[in-house]
């Protein structure tokens, strides 16, 4: 430490001898220091938000011009609400047969296989959890290792198995094969979030109600579950953000019947073609976009706290 | 293991009811407790053993036998083993290139992912009026659909019609638009030396670090919340700058997160796929390691060979991270 505090120290010297420890020259280096980050500080928050959020601003901003306006003057970055081009909405929601692109289509299909997963990752999830953070069993220590090493491993490795498996069972482009496969992939995260949020639920609530003669069913449903509650929706809408988003085995499972895409898997088949204006896809973003934008808000304070909590241990 | 144990813990469910945490090491609290246990998470476990487990075991079978596509309903596991696949991987002119984009990408998209994400939360770690959205907004490219938002900086950076492009020639003087997505390399003279630059390489790293910066962002504030305040305190009263504060009480604090953070970050970043298959489906100089595996699998149909690329992959992601937590782990020791 001393070797990068000399060159201030030295100079400062004299000032030090006379009026004590902290030198109140104006032009200190700590004073320049402190000066700085203070002005730096805004201007490296301003960069961030305009950094974070232009590109969404864009997304809506497109969504609302028409292609023609956009290849005229690419540059505009303000649309007065009176030229607002609503139609590309109804264009991306309609039905394929509709002269439309079918959003609604995908969007129905995303619903079902991400309040799917949600749905079973929590029924498998929950009781694990609940094991791991409360009973003691063969292995229970090595289970987070395990369920960590599963989460680390590269989807891609997984995907060419899956693939051959699913064609050959026939449940390739079935959307409950993509089921199995996210709540599969999401169910370690799930009961590592679970358990810790477990093992902050004091054990005397639970022996209290087993001394009062409650099961240990008993005590999981009436206790352990409605205290657990803020981390079980928190959980639930991580595992529904996740199931919508995913793309890769969308892609290897449905790809082939446009009937079952998911709302990633049809932006992205879409945005390969030509034939469909950016401004109609960027429409399709923003709708994709929407639903996790507002489950995130809803939910930030909650899914910060339950994605950090072994965080300060470092 | 998991197909006996329903019958058993009916018995031990009824028997052990008013016990939640046995104290005694041994006895048949314990045992029921222990079968609870074991009923509760072999759900789990099943799922996880034929989902994620034996698939992989599968890959590595796979990646020794000659398996196309169109031959898949007459293959099956007991065909003959080869090298063959592993061979063709190593020996591909591509192979070496695209190990080496892949590292690229993954160790400046990490890097530069956790330097973005220790400026933010350094700067955002002071409290303000509107900290709270700002926190909000900073995570939002994290969450937000990777489909949707490959898509739109596909239309911000392309070169007919697309606001990078637009506002380059027309505010920054650029002679021509650049097709950063689609341009190999490309000619920038940079005090009179001409150097090759991969436009669109360092296009998907920029993306990488706009993507996943918000996650170490997460995780170094909630690290920066937890640090005593008295340290720095002490610090300035001694006379530290704020640099020196950060050098030598901040940072040393928040290193093993951060270590923990580029591990991580490595790990996602070097089997990420949907990022580059989105931006250039892997075209001028930006095919991974991952988008091979997949153009095997999808365009050529050979399973052996894609299982043989995937599983290389593997193998040299547990290399580099065996490497990297020895020397971290030895240096912990040294430091300790």
């Amino acid at each position: 430490m001393s070797d990068v505090a000399s060159p201030p120290t030295r100079a400062d010297a004299t000032a030090r001898a006379v009026y004590g420890a902290r030198p109140r020259r104006p032009y200190s280096r700590d004073t320049v220091e402190t000066r700085l980050f203070r002005v730096l500080r805004w201007v490296v928050i301003a960069a961030l938000l305009l950094v974070t959020l232009f590109p969404f601003y864009y997304m809506v901003l497109l969504s609302v011009r028409s292609l023609d306006e956009l290849l005229r003057d690419p540059g505009a970055l303000l649309v007065s609400p009176g030229e607002w081009d609503l139609s590309t909405y109804s264009e991306v929601l309609r039905p394929a047969s509709d002269g439309g692109q079918g959003f609604l289509r995908f969007m129905a299909n995303s619903a079902m296989v991400a309040l799917g997963t949600v749905f079973l990752t929590l029924l498998i999830a929950l009781p694990g959890a609940y094991a791991v953070s409360r009973l003691r069993f063969f292995g229970h220590r090595q289970i987070s290792g395990l369920f960590l090493a599963v989460y680390l491993f590269p989807s891609i490795l997984l995907a060419v198995p899956l693939f051959v498996f699913f064609s050959r069972v026939g449940l390739r482009g079935e959307l409950v094969g993509l089921l199995l496969v996210y709540v599969s992939q999401i169910v370690a995260v799930a009961i590592y979030m679970l358990r810790n949020y477990f093992d902050t639920i004091p054990v005397s609530l639970e022996e209290a109600a087993a001394i009062d003669g409650c099961s240990r069913l008993g005590v999981m449903w009436r206790i352990s579950l409605p205290l657990a509650m803020p981390a079980i929706m928190a959980n639930a809408l991580f595992v529904f953000m996740i199931a919508w988003n995913e793309f890769l085995f969308a892609l290897l499972f449905l790809v082939e019947d446009r009937e079952s895409w998911t709302v990633s898997l049809g932006l992205s088949q879409l945005s390969g073609s030509i034939e469909v204006p950016t401004t109609v896809l960027m429409a399709g973003s923003v709708i994709i976009t929407l639903p996790i934008i507002i489950v995130f808000l809803a939910t930030e304070r909650l899914l910060v706290g339950g994605l950090t909590a072994g965080a300060e241990k470092g | 293991m998991t197909t006996d144990v329903p019958g058993r813990t009916v018995r031990g469910g009824d028997g052990a009811g008013g016990q939640i945490r046995a104290r005694r090491p041994h006895g048949p609290m314990r045992r029921s407790e222990a079968r609870a246990g074991l009923l509760l998470i072999s759900p789990t476990l099943i799922i996880v053993l034929v989902v994620v487990v034996v698939p992989i075991l599968w890959t590595v079978l796979l990646a020794f036998q000659r398996v196309r596509l169109l031959n898949l309903r007459s293959a099956n596991i007991f065909d003959p083993l080869t090298l063959d696949n592993i061979r063709t991987v190593l020996e591909s002119d591509d192979f070496v290139p695209s190990l080496m984009t892949t590292l690229a990408y993954s160790v400046f998209g990490t890097g530069l992912a956790i330097v973005i994400g220790l400026v933010a939360a350094l700067a955002l770690r002071g409290a303000f009026r509107g900290r709270t959205f700002v926190r909000a907004a900073m995570l939002l490219p994290y969450v937000a659909p990777v489909v949707a938002v490959t898509f739109v900086w596909r239309t911000m950076l392309n070169p007919q019609f697309g606001v990078a492009n637009e506002l380059g020639v027309n505010v920054f003087g650029w002679d021509a638009p650049i097709a950063f997505l689609s341009e190999r390399s490309a000619e920038v003279s940079i005090l009179g030396l001409d150097v090759g630059v991969p436009v669109a390489l360092m296009t998907v790293i920029a993306f990488e670090a706009w993507r996943s910066f918000p996650f170490a962002f997460l995780f170094l504030t909630a690290r920066l919340q937890a640090a005593p305040a008295t340290l720095e305190e002490a610090a300035r009263v001694d006379g530290a700058t704020p640099t020196q504060r950060f050098r030598y009480i901040v940072l040393p604090q928040l290193m093993p997160t951060i270590a923990v953070l580029a591990v991580l970050r490595f790990i996602w970043t070097f089997n990420s796929f949907d990022d580059i298959y989105l931006l250039t489906g892997g075209g001028a100089g930006t095919e991974v390691i991952s988008v091979r595996v997949f153009n095997f699998l999808t365009a050529r149909g050979d399973i052996g060979l894609a299982s043989a690329q995937a599983l290389v992959l593997a193998v040299i992601l547990a290399v580099v991270v065996g490497l990297y937590l020895r020397r971290f782990a030895r240096r912990e020791e040294v430091a300790g």
